[in-house]
């Protein structure tokens, strides 16, 4: 698993990368509320405002963190918002993109530089 | 930066783990490890246990109780002289404009007048206050006492347990108990739409009352967070967002704590700032009310969101002042204020939220029905 300095995590699965937000993250956002979803198929390009996540305090968003195109969104969480801060980093993924730009990848911190980062 | 003040109670919401946050010149708990959400739930379910020490308690003096009252009726459009012994109103501080400078409640303790502020308002207010009062009315700000709100539907049996002379307090009601061995002044009241109660007690005794009241079953810390959706949630007003000293008691819909005494024709009629402009309200109506709001969807609208009568093109007919998340309501609400021809219960506007425009019917104060012993 690979983390911005946005609190995005994001893993790779079946040649896509499935993005969701820490747990940290999720924390100091508090009870979320509210989300809302890109149209799958859309093409974004990285800082791209992709999700709306409101909590019980503020709105907040998801940058798209990599060039690419939303493959697939996780419906469950428009109907369940609240999966956001049950299961940050499994259930409640956020969305499934392609990576356009592979090398964008490299900038990204490991677990252990996402620990220090937020330390 | 000026460095922010505590309350008495600010070691004990550091001991339980709340966030702490600025909050009118306080350092304040948002939240306790509960969460917003839960807290709000717990308030609605059980008994929340609030900190405003905060809030300014200032107690005015005079010869007699009619020279204090009538002197505070200079001050606000309210029916102060009527108030019996041991009970507490609503009121406003108006301004010259017909404007609202602060929202406040006052209650009578024999010959004295027991007001409480907002905080961040109370500098302003205490200053009003000795401006606005003749001499032989002392203002004395009570700086060595802390205030608590114990509110929900298992607050009164916590507090007769330990006072039973709770039991016989209705609804804005005030009177001196004994709480865990405490002297307390306790009013039935409070800001979240439920029964409960607002407890001033001496600052050195407040923590350990609060402790006291902690480990009563189903009394749990909340923090200001769930404080702001319990209140919104009952339509009550929040000062320097929903009304303001740009807003009226007749647009906000406050008319109802102005007596009929203190409007045209009544006994007292006018006699406070802005008299002339309030009373025209009354008898003229005005172009803008404060009204309840409804959005459809799921996405909250929060304060500043612009209204709208159509959903595309239309005019700007208002705003959003207070809005968020209603965890009892299970979905969005908010306040705001709009032309009075949009203002009716039903009415379909839109409001527009991250550049698209969001169906938002006009809808009936409170969200949640009151829960008071009346």
């Amino acid at each position: 698993m690979k983390f911005t300095e946005e609190h995005e995590w994001l893993r790779e699965e079946d040649g896509l990368m499935v993005v969701g937000i820490t747990t940290h993250a999720a924390e100091q956002l508090g009870d979320v509320v509210f989300v809302e979803l890109p149209d799958e198929g859309t093409t974004v390009s990285k800082d791209d405002e992709v999700v709306v996540i409101e909590s019980v305090k503020a709105a907040s968003d998801i940058l798209a963190p990599v060039d690419g195109e939303i493959v697939e969104v996780n419906a469950a969480l428009t109907d369940n918002p609240g999966m956001v801060n049950e299961d940050p980093q499994g259930e409640a993924w956020f969305f499934k993109m392609s990576v356009s730009d592979a090398s964008q990848m490299d900038e990204f911190m490991d677990e252990a530089g996402y620990q220090k980062f937020i330390a | 930066m000026t460095e922010l003040a505590r309350t008495p109670l600010h070691g004990l919401h550091v001991e339980l783990g709340a966030k702490m946050v600025p909050f009118a010149g306080y350092d304040m708990p948002v939240q306790y490890p509960m969460g917003v959400l839960k807290e709000h739930l717990h308030t609605r379910a059980a008994a929340g246990l609030f900190d405003v020490s905060h809030m300014g308690q200032v107690i005015l003096s005079g010869p007699s109780w009619e020279a204090v009252a009538l002197a505070f009726e200079a001050l606000v459009p309210m029916d102060v002289m009527g108030l019996e012994d041991g009970r507490q109103r609503y009121g406003l501080f108006t301004n010259d404009a017909g404007g609202i400078e602060d929202d406040l409640m006052f209650a009578r303790r024999g010959d004295d007048l027991f007001v409480v502020v907002n905080a961040a308002c109370k500098a302003e207010d205490v200053a009003r206050m000795r401006a606005g009062l003749p001499d032989e009315i002392s203002v004395t700000e009570l700086t060595d006492r802390a205030l608590i709100a114990l509110q929900g539907p298992k607050a009164a049996a916590v507090i007769e347990d330990q006072d039973s002379r709770a039991a016989e307090m209705r609804f804005m009601d005030v009177a001196d108990l004994a709480l865990c061995g405490h002297a307390v002044w306790a009013s039935r009241s409070g800001y979240t739409g439920e029964d409960g109660f607002e407890i001033s007690v001496a600052a050195d005794e407040a923590e350990t009352l609060v402790r006291s009241l902690l480990t009563h079953h189903g009394v749990a810390p909340i923090g200001l967070g769930a404080r702001d959706s319990l209140r919104l949630e009952a339509g009550l007003c929040l000062y320097g967002h929903d009304i303001d000293a740009m807003t009226g008691p007749v647009e906000a819909g406050l008319t109802w704590s102005v007596q009929k005494i203190r409007r045209a024709s009544g006994a007292r009629a006018g006699g406070f700032p802005g008299a002339d402009v309030v009373l025209e309200a009354f008898a003229s109506g005005v172009t803008r009310k404060r009204v309840g709001l409804r959005p459809e969807g799921r996405a909250p609208m929060r304060e500043g969101v612009q209204l709208f009568d159509a959903q595309e093109g239309g005019a700007q007919i208002g705003a959003v002042t207070s809005g968020g998340f209603g965890p009892t309501v299970e979905g969005p609400v908010a306040m705001g204020y709009v032309t009075t021809k949009h203002a009716e219960v039903g009415t379909r506007i839109w409001g527009e939220v991250r550049g698209k425009r969001l169906a938002v019917d006009v809808a009936a104060l409170p969200f949640v029905p009151a829960n008071f012993k009346r």
